[in-house]
């Protein structure tokens, strides 16, 4: 079973305010994910390299071409401010 | 107790230079009004898919050849997560512990020739952050009133380059950045350019007992932005450090921030939890497994390195280390100093090319490979420097007469009656002149004072504006003076 400590650790490096339901409910979930690992971890593995991707491609590789960009006003659209074409975000620093 | 010394291991970022961004077809830019080279790739719109650039992994393929890593036979990405308005997926793609090559070493050389061996951990690839501007206020970070993102540098491909903490001194590591930006710019793989922030470096520095090999507690300084402040920054950080053990105070491992106006170190506020970046394979990318092929084909290619150049320069032509270093600063630079001592005495180029030519140029603007001067012209001008025909005054201005018009050196000289004047009868009627003219001091130097010698030549050179051939007129009043 994971501390609290840790529910709450990782909830804040995700931005996520839990409510104390909610971390009760994440503790014992994240819990138990983590059994399952354990579980996979007892396993004789050796030999077996650990796999990262599960479709049997390499070098999906893109020419060196331009392609058209969005038109600024397109890509600000969605923007929740606009400041001198650029998206405006809470003051940082 | 014993001296501390200091240990010194940096991170150098360079955005490589390819047309288009590490993920999506966004043209790379600088300078341009902010967000008109976005697209939902850069910008994380959902359900888009990134795909990897082929010429950014021949750049950082060359970077690492250069350096001597090891190439990894197949290599993953990785996703970087925290959480910053400059990163709008809220994670940097970027590579863990699989980049595309691993170990290497680069050797920097010092002016007095002192090897500086550096082992090279990694070099891998990524994308870079957005720029942010602050807005209002005082204009800085401090005193900004609003924050905005500009997404036209988001996504840039950077190759970051993280060195063993092999360096001992801020000096060794501001001539290690110089010499490892000049390979760069060899392989024509980055602008480099520090002010534009095309190659940044980050340097961690810790203090340890001399002679012990455990690490101290390190410290990080930030995105210098030129190796003159980097190197103040280091030896700033180091004298502090060795003030905070030496008042029986511990380090503390932070981020600190180096101030160039004012000389001051202060530490960047820590943000809880920023180191956790918890990493994990990039779902979305397949890996990069470099056909052995293509890269033994790109290190067949690479070109003449400034560490190779200048050791055979010292070696093979007797140029100082300060010289050579000075000559591989670009390859511009380093091509235009080879044809010329192709042609001429490579010591008397070096010291022209280095010295003369360049300061005259500085006054108009130029480089030596832009102007007139053409590598021939300068080995003509060394040529009729070498055979007596111009004074090292005459020389100096013809330089500056090629420079203005873009003449032949030789047509120059004639023109403008340049040509030394090694005519003993001519030289020993203006030597007879000045002997009856200042006879007090042809006295002195029958009287056995060798040093108005000097006196005599100076004379002859104003008579002649500089074209009298001074050994000759050192000669002769020898032998008129003293009968000898």
């Amino acid at each position: 079973m994971i501390d609290e400590e840790t529910v709450r650790h990782v909830a804040r490096l995700a931005r996520l305010r839990l409510t104390p339901d909610e971390q009760v409910t994440m503790q014992r979930e994240l819990s138990g994910i983590l059994t399952h690992v354990d579980v996979i971890q007892g396993l004789d593995l050796d030999g077996v390299a650990p796999t990262t991707h599960v479709i049997a491609l390499e070098n999906v590789l893109r020419d060196d071409v331009p392609r058209p960009s969005l038109p600024p006003a397109e890509a600000l659209r969605e923007a929740p401010e606009v400041i001198e074409q650029a998206f405006g975000v809470p003051r940082m620093g | 107790m014993s001296a501390l010394e200091p240990v010194i291991g940096v991170e150098i970022h360079v955005q490589l230079r390819t047309r288009t961004k590490m993920f999506c077809g966004c043209e790379l830019s600088f300078g341009d009004p902010p967000n008109t080279h976005t697209c939902p790739v850069c910008l994380a719109h959902p359900g888009v898919l990134p795909v990897t650039n082929r010429e950014a992994v021949r750049l950082a393929l060359e970077i690492g050849l250069a350096l001597g890593c090891e190439i990894a036979p197949r290599s993953i990405f990785h996703r970087k997560n925290y959480f910053y308005p400059d990163l709008p997926k809220a994670y940097q793609i970027s590579q863990y512990d699989v980049p595309l090559c691993g170990r290497g070493r680069f050797t920097a050389v010092a002016e007095d020739g002192r090897e500086i061996p550096v082992g090279i951990t990694r070099v891998h690839l990524e994308e870079d952050a957005a720029k942010l501007m602050h807005l209002g206020g005082s204009g800085r970070r401090a005193g900004a009133e609003r924050s905005a993102v500009d997404f036209n540098r988001g996504g840039t491909p950077l190759v970051e380059i993280v060195t063993e903490p092999d360096l001992t001194s801020a000096a060794d590591v501001a001539v290690f950045l110089r010499q490892l930006r000049q390979t760069l710019l060899f392989l024509g793989v980055s602008d480099c350019n520090m002010e534009e922030g095309s190659m940044r470096a980050d340097a961690n520095v810790s203090v340890r007992p001399a002679g012990s090999t455990a690490l101290g507690t390190k410290t990080e300084l930030k995105n210098m932005n030129s190796f003159r402040f980097l190197e103040r920054g280091i030896t700033a950080e180091v004298e502090r450090q060795r003030a905070t053990i030496a008042a029986g105070g511990r380090v503390v491992q932070e981020t600190v921030h180096f101030e160039p106006e004012t000389g001051e170190i202060h530490p960047l506020r820590s943000k809880e939890e920023a180191h956790d970046y918890r990493y994990l394979p990039e779902p979305d990318l397949v890996p990069v497994a470099p056909d052995p092929a293509w890269v033994d084909g790109l290190r067949a290619g690479l070109p003449e390195l400034p560490q190779a150049l200048r050791a055979r320069w010292v070696g093979e032509m007797g140029l100082s280390h300060e010289d050579a270093d000075v000559l591989t600063e670009s390859p511009e630079l380093a091509a235009y100093f080879a044809a010329v001592a192709a042609e001429a005495d490579p010591k008397a180029a070096a010291n022209w090319v280095r010295g003369e030519l360049r300061a005259q140029l500085r006054e108009r603007g130029e480089e030596p490979w832009q102007g007139n001067v053409t590598p021939a012209r300068l080995a003509a001008l060394l040529g009729l420097l070498a055979d007596g025909t111009l004074s090292v005054p005459g020389a100096k201005e013809a330089l500056a007469e090629v420079i203005a018009t873009g003449e032949e050196p030789a047509a120059v000289v004639a023109r403008r009656g340049l040509g030394q004047i090694s005519d003993e009868g001519e030289l020993t009627a203006l030597v007879d002149r000045l002997l009856a003219e200042h006879a007090a001091q042809a006295d002195q130097l029958r009287s056995g004072k060798d040093k108005v010698l000097g006196f005599f030549v100076g004379q002859a050179m104003k008579a002649t504006q500089g074209r009298a051939d001074p050994g000759a007129v050192s000669r002769l009043v020898r032998e008129r003076a003293l009968g000898g």
